[in-house]
Protein backbone atom coordinates (compact mmCIF):
# COMPACT_ATOMS: atom_id res chain seq x y z
CA UNK A 1 0.00 0.00 0.00
CA UNK A 2 1.30 3.51 -0.56
CA UNK A 3 1.73 6.59 1.30
CA UNK A 4 -1.72 8.62 2.55
CA UNK A 5 -2.13 12.05 3.12
CA UNK A 6 -3.77 12.86 6.09
CA UNK A 7 -5.20 16.89 6.59
CA UNK A 8 -4.71 17.42 9.85
CA UNK A 9 -7.17 20.67 10.75
CA UNK A 10 -6.42 22.48 13.50
CA UNK A 11 -6.24 25.58 15.25
CA UNK A 12 -3.98 25.52 18.77
CA UNK A 13 -2.37 22.40 19.27
CA UNK A 14 -3.33 21.12 22.65
CA UNK A 15 -2.21 17.90 24.00
CA UNK A 16 -5.09 15.69 22.28
CA UNK A 17 -3.48 17.25 19.28
CA UNK A 18 -0.19 16.61 19.78
CA UNK A 19 -0.64 13.24 20.82
CA UNK A 20 -2.53 12.67 17.50
CA UNK A 21 0.81 14.16 15.54
CA UNK A 22 3.22 12.01 17.06
CA UNK A 23 1.35 8.38 16.76
CA UNK A 24 0.78 9.85 13.26
CA UNK A 25 4.46 10.75 12.91
CA UNK A 26 5.16 7.03 13.75
CA UNK A 27 3.75 5.51 10.82
CA UNK A 28 5.48 5.59 7.77
CA UNK A 29 2.36 5.20 5.49
CA UNK A 30 1.11 8.26 6.50
CA UNK A 31 2.43 11.52 4.99
CA UNK A 32 0.66 14.70 7.90
CA UNK A 33 -0.26 17.62 6.24
CA UNK A 34 -1.14 20.37 8.95
CA UNK A 35 -3.90 22.47 7.65
CA UNK A 36 -4.16 25.18 10.57
CA UNK A 37 -7.22 26.91 10.76
CA UNK A 38 -6.05 30.05 11.07
CA UNK A 39 -4.10 30.35 7.74
CA UNK A 40 -6.36 28.16 5.42
CA UNK A 41 -8.15 30.00 2.61
CA UNK A 42 -11.10 28.27 0.61
CA UNK A 43 -12.41 29.37 -2.76
CA UNK A 44 -15.16 26.77 -3.40
CA UNK A 45 -12.95 25.14 -6.47
CA UNK A 46 -9.12 24.38 -4.73
CA UNK A 47 -8.78 21.12 -3.38
CA UNK A 48 -6.18 20.46 -0.83
CA UNK A 49 -3.79 18.04 -1.71
CA UNK A 50 -4.91 15.45 1.05
CA UNK A 51 -6.78 11.70 1.09
CA UNK A 52 -8.64 12.28 4.11
CA UNK A 53 -8.43 14.83 6.89
CA UNK A 54 -9.31 14.43 10.55
CA UNK A 55 -10.77 17.26 12.58
CA UNK A 56 -9.19 18.73 15.21
CA UNK A 57 -9.85 22.56 15.21
CA UNK A 58 -10.91 24.21 18.72
CA UNK A 59 -13.13 26.64 16.87
CA UNK A 60 -16.62 24.85 16.05
CA UNK A 61 -17.71 27.35 14.04
CA UNK A 62 -14.79 27.17 12.22
CA UNK A 63 -14.57 23.40 11.73
CA UNK A 64 -18.50 23.17 11.04
CA UNK A 65 -17.86 25.36 8.01
CA UNK A 66 -14.35 23.81 7.06
CA UNK A 67 -15.94 20.24 7.14
CA UNK A 68 -18.31 21.70 5.16
CA UNK A 69 -16.16 23.23 2.21
CA UNK A 70 -13.94 19.73 2.33
CA UNK A 71 -17.26 18.21 1.90
CA UNK A 72 -17.83 19.89 -1.47
CA UNK A 73 -14.67 19.32 -2.27
CA UNK A 74 -15.33 15.32 -2.57
CA UNK A 75 -12.56 14.81 0.58
CA UNK A 76 -13.49 12.19 3.43
CA UNK A 77 -13.37 13.79 6.51
CA UNK A 78 -13.26 12.26 10.52
CA UNK A 79 -15.88 13.26 11.72
CA UNK A 80 -17.97 14.38 8.51
CA UNK A 81 -19.90 17.82 8.28
CA UNK A 82 -23.14 16.04 9.22
CA UNK A 83 -21.74 14.73 12.30
CA UNK A 84 -20.23 17.69 13.49
CA UNK A 85 -23.53 19.57 12.87
CA UNK A 86 -25.51 17.21 15.00
CA UNK A 87 -23.26 16.74 17.50
CA UNK A 88 -22.13 20.85 18.05
CA UNK A 89 -26.37 21.25 18.55
CA UNK A 90 -27.80 19.60 21.29
CA UNK A 91 -31.01 19.99 20.07
CA UNK A 92 -30.30 18.14 17.11
CA UNK A 93 -28.27 15.71 18.98
CA UNK A 94 -31.21 15.02 21.09
CA UNK A 95 -33.34 15.12 18.11
CA UNK A 96 -31.05 12.24 16.33
CA UNK A 97 -30.72 10.21 19.71
CA UNK A 98 -34.77 10.50 19.94
CA UNK A 99 -34.67 9.07 16.03
CA UNK A 100 -32.75 6.30 16.73
CA UNK A 101 -34.67 4.85 20.08
CA UNK A 102 -31.77 6.04 22.40
CA UNK A 103 -32.13 6.83 25.93
CA UNK A 104 -31.37 10.58 27.40
CA UNK A 105 -33.35 12.08 30.01
CA UNK A 106 -36.35 14.02 29.45
CA UNK A 107 -35.55 17.15 27.48
CA UNK A 108 -37.74 20.19 26.38
CA UNK A 109 -36.75 23.00 23.79
CA UNK A 110 -38.36 26.14 24.08
CA UNK A 111 -37.60 29.86 22.76
CA UNK A 112 -39.57 32.45 24.98
CA UNK A 113 -38.82 33.41 28.75
CA UNK A 114 -43.00 32.20 29.07
CA UNK A 115 -42.35 29.08 27.35
CA UNK A 116 -39.73 27.69 28.77
CA UNK A 117 -40.90 28.25 32.49
CA UNK A 118 -43.60 26.23 31.31
CA UNK A 119 -41.95 23.64 29.75
CA UNK A 120 -39.71 23.79 32.93
CA UNK A 121 -42.26 23.10 35.27
CA UNK A 122 -43.55 20.35 32.78
CA UNK A 123 -40.87 18.39 33.25
CA UNK A 124 -40.35 19.15 37.13
CA UNK A 125 -37.52 20.86 39.19
CA UNK A 126 -34.31 20.39 39.08
CA UNK A 127 -33.56 21.07 35.79
CA UNK A 128 -30.46 21.90 33.99
CA UNK A 129 -30.85 24.67 31.35
CA UNK A 130 -27.49 24.63 29.00
CA UNK A 131 -27.03 26.32 26.00
CA UNK A 132 -27.30 24.99 22.56
CA UNK A 133 -24.21 25.61 21.39
CA UNK A 134 -21.71 25.39 24.08
CA UNK A 135 -18.77 23.45 25.81
CA UNK A 136 -16.23 22.53 28.48
CA UNK A 137 -19.52 22.73 31.03
CA UNK A 138 -19.89 26.71 30.51
CA UNK A 139 -22.97 28.42 31.32
CA UNK A 140 -24.77 25.40 32.55
CA UNK A 141 -27.66 26.57 34.92
CA UNK A 142 -28.54 23.76 37.55
CA UNK A 143 -32.09 25.48 38.50
CA UNK A 144 -33.94 24.50 41.90
CA UNK A 145 -36.98 26.08 41.92
CA UNK A 146 -39.17 28.87 39.75
CA UNK A 147 -36.98 31.80 41.68
CA UNK A 148 -33.97 30.53 39.97
CA UNK A 149 -35.69 29.50 36.86
CA UNK A 150 -37.03 33.26 36.13
CA UNK A 151 -33.83 34.72 37.22
CA UNK A 152 -32.16 32.64 34.73
CA UNK A 153 -33.96 32.82 31.66
CA UNK A 154 -34.65 36.99 32.59
CA UNK A 155 -31.09 36.90 32.02
CA UNK A 156 -30.13 34.73 29.27
CA UNK A 157 -32.99 36.75 27.34
CA UNK A 158 -31.44 40.41 28.52
CA UNK A 159 -28.09 40.14 28.55
CA UNK A 160 -27.27 37.24 26.03
CA UNK A 161 -27.13 36.92 22.06
CA UNK A 162 -30.43 35.53 20.63
CA UNK A 163 -28.26 32.04 20.59
CA UNK A 164 -29.15 31.81 24.25
CA UNK A 165 -32.67 32.73 23.93
CA UNK A 166 -32.90 29.21 22.20
CA UNK A 167 -33.68 27.41 25.64
CA UNK A 168 -32.50 23.43 25.69
CA UNK A 169 -34.05 22.24 29.63
CA UNK A 170 -32.96 18.93 30.51
CA UNK A 171 -34.03 17.27 33.53
CA UNK A 172 -31.62 16.70 36.55
CA UNK A 173 -29.85 13.67 36.92
CA UNK A 174 -28.94 12.50 40.32
CA UNK A 175 -25.78 11.19 39.05
CA UNK A 176 -24.43 10.85 42.66
CA UNK A 177 -20.86 12.83 41.98
CA UNK A 178 -19.79 10.92 38.90
CA UNK A 179 -20.90 10.20 35.31
CA UNK A 180 -19.12 8.06 32.51
CA UNK A 181 -17.29 9.60 29.16
CA UNK A 182 -16.85 6.91 26.48
CA UNK A 183 -14.67 6.99 23.26
CA UNK A 184 -16.12 5.03 20.02
CA UNK A 185 -14.51 4.78 17.06
CA UNK A 186 -16.43 3.19 14.19
CA UNK A 187 -18.75 0.56 15.44
CA UNK A 188 -16.35 0.11 19.25
CA UNK A 189 -16.19 1.18 22.26
CA UNK A 190 -13.02 1.35 22.97
CA UNK A 191 -12.32 2.98 26.49
CA UNK A 192 -14.51 4.92 28.82
CA UNK A 193 -13.41 6.94 32.15
CA UNK A 194 -15.79 7.89 35.38
CA UNK A 195 -15.52 11.73 35.97
CA UNK A 196 -16.03 11.94 39.39
CA UNK A 197 -16.58 15.58 41.25
CA UNK A 198 -18.15 16.69 44.51
CA UNK A 199 -19.54 19.64 41.93
CA UNK A 200 -22.96 18.19 40.11
CA UNK A 201 -21.01 19.97 36.49
CA UNK A 202 -18.38 16.51 35.86
CA UNK A 203 -16.35 17.76 33.11
CA UNK A 204 -12.95 17.22 33.24
CA UNK A 205 -12.36 20.76 31.76
CA UNK A 206 -14.21 22.02 35.21
CA UNK A 207 -11.95 20.08 37.63
CA UNK A 208 -13.50 16.64 37.94
CA UNK A 209 -11.02 13.32 38.02
CA UNK A 210 -10.82 10.51 35.62
CA UNK A 211 -10.91 6.78 36.61
CA UNK A 212 -10.99 3.97 35.12
CA UNK A 213 -14.66 2.46 33.85
CA UNK A 214 -15.27 -1.37 32.58
CA UNK A 215 -16.97 -1.60 29.36
CA UNK A 216 -19.76 -3.60 30.06
CA UNK A 217 -22.43 -4.81 27.34
CA UNK A 218 -24.89 -2.47 28.13
CA UNK A 219 -22.16 0.37 28.01
CA UNK A 220 -21.00 -0.83 24.76
CA UNK A 221 -24.27 -0.86 22.95
CA UNK A 222 -26.03 2.27 24.19
CA UNK A 223 -22.68 3.92 23.17
CA UNK A 224 -22.13 2.64 19.66
CA UNK A 225 -26.08 3.11 19.03
CA UNK A 226 -25.59 6.70 20.37
CA UNK A 227 -22.85 6.93 17.85
CA UNK A 228 -25.10 5.64 14.89
CA UNK A 229 -27.08 8.27 15.67
CA UNK A 230 -25.11 10.79 14.99
CA UNK A 231 -23.85 9.54 12.10
CA UNK A 232 -21.20 7.54 13.02
CA UNK A 233 -17.13 8.03 13.19
CA UNK A 234 -14.33 9.39 16.90
CA UNK A 235 -16.77 9.95 19.01
CA UNK A 236 -16.97 10.54 22.87
CA UNK A 237 -19.93 9.72 24.44
CA UNK A 238 -21.12 11.21 28.19
CA UNK A 239 -23.87 9.36 29.77
CA UNK A 240 -25.52 9.41 33.22
CA UNK A 241 -26.14 6.43 35.20
CA UNK A 242 -29.69 6.46 36.14
CA UNK A 243 -31.93 3.86 37.86
CA UNK A 244 -33.99 3.13 34.77
CA UNK A 245 -30.19 2.42 33.10
CA UNK A 246 -27.90 4.48 31.01
CA UNK A 247 -28.96 7.91 29.77
CA UNK A 248 -26.75 9.67 27.06
CA UNK A 249 -25.96 12.86 27.76
CA UNK A 250 -24.52 14.43 24.83
CA UNK A 251 -22.26 13.53 22.00
CA UNK A 252 -18.94 14.87 21.42
CA UNK A 253 -17.27 15.20 18.08
CA UNK A 254 -14.08 16.62 18.70
CA UNK A 255 -13.47 14.20 21.55
CA UNK A 256 -10.55 15.35 24.21
CA UNK A 257 -9.14 12.47 25.70
CA UNK A 258 -6.20 13.96 27.13
CA UNK A 259 -7.37 12.39 30.74
CA UNK A 260 -8.06 8.94 29.27
CA UNK A 261 -5.55 7.01 27.89
CA UNK A 262 -3.03 6.39 31.27
CA UNK A 263 -6.32 5.92 33.15
CA UNK A 264 -7.99 3.18 30.86
CA UNK A 265 -4.39 1.89 29.50
CA UNK A 266 -5.79 2.06 26.14
CA UNK A 267 -4.03 4.09 23.17
CA UNK A 268 -6.82 6.00 22.01
CA UNK A 269 -4.71 8.01 19.61
CA UNK A 270 -3.29 4.95 18.20
CA UNK A 271 -7.10 3.35 17.09
CA UNK A 272 -7.73 6.61 16.10
CA UNK A 273 -5.46 6.90 13.41
CA UNK A 274 -6.09 3.67 12.59
CA UNK A 275 -9.68 4.60 11.67
CA UNK A 276 -8.83 7.59 9.99
CA UNK A 277 -6.31 6.07 7.77
CA UNK A 278 -8.72 3.48 6.87
CA UNK A 279 -11.16 5.78 5.99
CA UNK A 280 -8.66 7.27 3.54
CA UNK A 281 -7.80 4.31 2.24
CA UNK A 282 -11.34 3.15 1.68
CA UNK A 283 -11.91 6.34 -0.91
CA UNK A 284 -8.57 6.21 -2.12
CA UNK B 1 15.26 28.06 24.43
CA UNK B 2 13.21 31.36 24.10
CA UNK B 3 11.38 34.06 27.21
CA UNK B 4 8.01 33.93 28.71
CA UNK B 5 6.47 37.09 27.05
CA UNK B 6 4.83 37.61 30.56
CA UNK B 7 6.70 37.22 32.99
CA UNK B 8 10.64 36.98 31.39
CA UNK B 9 11.42 33.64 32.63
CA UNK B 10 13.31 30.84 30.36
CA UNK B 11 11.07 28.69 28.17
CA UNK B 12 12.41 25.45 26.85
CA UNK B 13 10.34 23.17 24.56
CA UNK B 14 10.66 19.69 23.71
CA UNK B 15 12.27 18.25 20.33
CA UNK B 16 9.17 17.63 18.22
CA UNK B 17 7.36 21.27 19.45
CA UNK B 18 5.07 21.93 16.61
CA UNK B 19 3.88 25.45 15.87
CA UNK B 20 0.42 26.22 17.35
CA UNK B 21 1.29 23.80 20.77
CA UNK B 22 0.03 24.85 23.59
CA UNK B 23 2.60 25.77 26.63
CA UNK B 24 2.34 26.38 30.01
CA UNK B 25 5.50 28.94 31.39
CA UNK B 26 6.81 27.00 34.51
CA UNK B 27 7.41 30.45 36.62
CA UNK B 28 3.67 32.55 36.19
CA UNK B 29 1.46 29.83 34.74
CA UNK B 30 0.58 31.62 31.45
CA UNK B 31 -0.62 29.48 28.82
CA UNK B 32 1.59 30.24 25.82
CA UNK B 33 1.44 29.24 22.23
CA UNK B 34 4.57 28.22 20.12
CA UNK B 35 3.75 30.66 16.99
CA UNK B 36 7.11 29.90 15.30
CA UNK B 37 9.60 26.79 15.60
CA UNK B 38 12.75 27.63 13.45
CA UNK B 39 13.48 30.50 15.09
CA UNK B 40 11.48 29.33 18.09
CA UNK B 41 8.57 32.30 18.68
CA UNK B 42 6.48 32.25 21.28
CA UNK B 43 3.54 34.62 22.44
CA UNK B 44 1.01 34.67 25.26
CA UNK B 45 -2.01 31.82 23.95
CA UNK B 46 -5.15 33.94 22.78
CA UNK B 47 -8.45 33.59 25.51
CA UNK B 48 -10.63 30.68 25.12
CA UNK B 49 -13.39 31.90 23.00
CA UNK B 50 -17.17 31.23 23.27
CA UNK B 51 -17.59 28.14 20.28
CA UNK B 52 -14.14 26.42 21.78
CA UNK B 53 -14.24 22.89 22.97
CA UNK B 54 -16.50 20.16 23.33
Amino acid sequence: MGTIKVGFLHSLVRKEEKLLITEFNKRADVELVMLDDREIKFDLETRPNVDVIIERSINHSRALHALRLFKSLGIPCVNTYDVSNTCGDKILTAVALKDAGVAQPDVRIAFTEDSAITAIEDIGYPVVLKPAVGSWGRLLSKINDRDAAETVLEHKTVLGSYHHSIFFIQKYVEKKGRDIRAFVVGNECIAAIYRSSDHWITNTARGASASNCPITPELSKICVDAAVAVGGGVLAVDLFESPDGLLVNEVNYTMEFRNSIDTTGVNIPDKVIDYIVSCGRAHA
Amino acid sequence: MSECPVCGANISVADDVVKGELLECDDCGTELEVKNVDPLKIEEAPEAEEDWGQ
